[in-house]
């Protein structure tokens, strides 16, 4: 079984790095990019078959270490 | 004094900051963040700055479950003196014993000079030789510096004077090198044994090197 953990800064948080890169899109004149969030992807496989037990211990996991929660939102995807 | 000095792999700043406190007449140990305990004397424990594993994930983040760090919560929550600089201040935030979080600098380019600081607060024992409004000069060297918090937290460091510290310009008007909320470049916890920041006091103890703003900051915690 396999985890896509997606974490992204919180909507309000100011993401630099997102706005730099909408600003060199700007400047190869992709003008149709509205807004741009850069964040990071985790993928952990897993030895578990239980999908929901899967689900919890990953919450679990991006509670304690794979995002901050102070600046930090995070999405868990389940993949068989 | 007895001063304990955290070590983790990647630290870089702990032989600097074992120079500052010696040469303010302390006693000074090195602790590798293995140790599980430290001395029962210790007065004063310093994060060091530096790099701690490699800042992967983010700064600081994998640092907090060194066995160490289980003590130093131990020892605050005590009432027991913890100073956090640069990625020590990263770790301390991350620990959760500190409010707030630390972002890559809002311009994205790693920083490196000496900067002014405003002293906000001096009813801790970090600042207590300084006045209010007094600036120093101390080096900053970082890429995540950018101090975040939301509003209400933001309001709970003001009614509490838990900021200590915030950039300035040498007339002492807010001048921000990395984006942070209110310009903050240091706070401490509710408790006022708690204090991080991300200037580096220990690399201002001498005048031939560009300032020695820094004695009279970590003098306090021996006064």
């Amino acid at each position: 079984m396999k985890a896509i953990v997606n974490v992204f800064l919180k909507p309000g948080v100011l993401d630099s790095q997102g706005k730099a890169v909408h600003h060199a899109l700007s400047s190869l004149h992709f003008d149709n990019v509205k807004d741009v969030r850069v964040g990071k992807q985790i993928v952990l496989q897993l030895d578990e078959n239980d999908a929901q037990k899967a689900q919890e211990d990953v919450e679990t996991m991006c509670e304690e270490l794979l995002a901050n929660t102070v600046i930090e939102d995070y999405t868990v995807e389940i993949v068989q | 004094m007895r001063v304990g000095v955290l070590q983790f792999p990647g630290t870089n700043c702990e032989y600097d900051t074992q120079y500052a406190f010696e040469k303010l007449g302390a006693e000074v140990e090195i602790i590798w963040h293995k140790d599980t305990a430290i001395a029962k004397d210790t007065d004063l424990v310093v994060v060091a700055g530096g790099f701690s594993y490699g800042d992967y994930l983010r700064s600081g983040a994998i640092a907090k479950f060194s066995p160490i760090m289980k003590a130093i919560g131990e020892y605050a929550s005590k009432g027991g003196r913890v100073l956090g600089i640069c990625n020590g201040f990263q770790i301390l935030t991350e620990s959760r014993l500190l409010p707030g979080a630390l972002k890559r600098n809002e311009h994205l380019h790693f920083i490196s000079k000496h900067h002014h600081l405003k002293v906000q607060n001096n009813d801790n024992d970090f600042l207590k030789l300084l006045e209010v409004g007094e600036i120093v000069n101390i080096p900053i060297a970082h890429h995540d510096g950018n101090y975040y918090i939301d509003e209400d937290g933001l309001k709970s460091l003001q009614d509490n004077n838990q900021i200590l510290l915030t950039y300035c310009d040498e007339n002492g008007n807010e001048s921000n090198p990395n984006g942070s909320v209110a310009s903050i470049a240091g706070v401490c916890n509710e408790n006022k044994n708690v204090f991080g920041l991300m200037p580096h006091p220990e690399r201002a103890m001498e005048k031939l090197l560009g300032s020695d703003d820094g004695v009279k900051m970590l003098e306090g915690f021996l006064a």
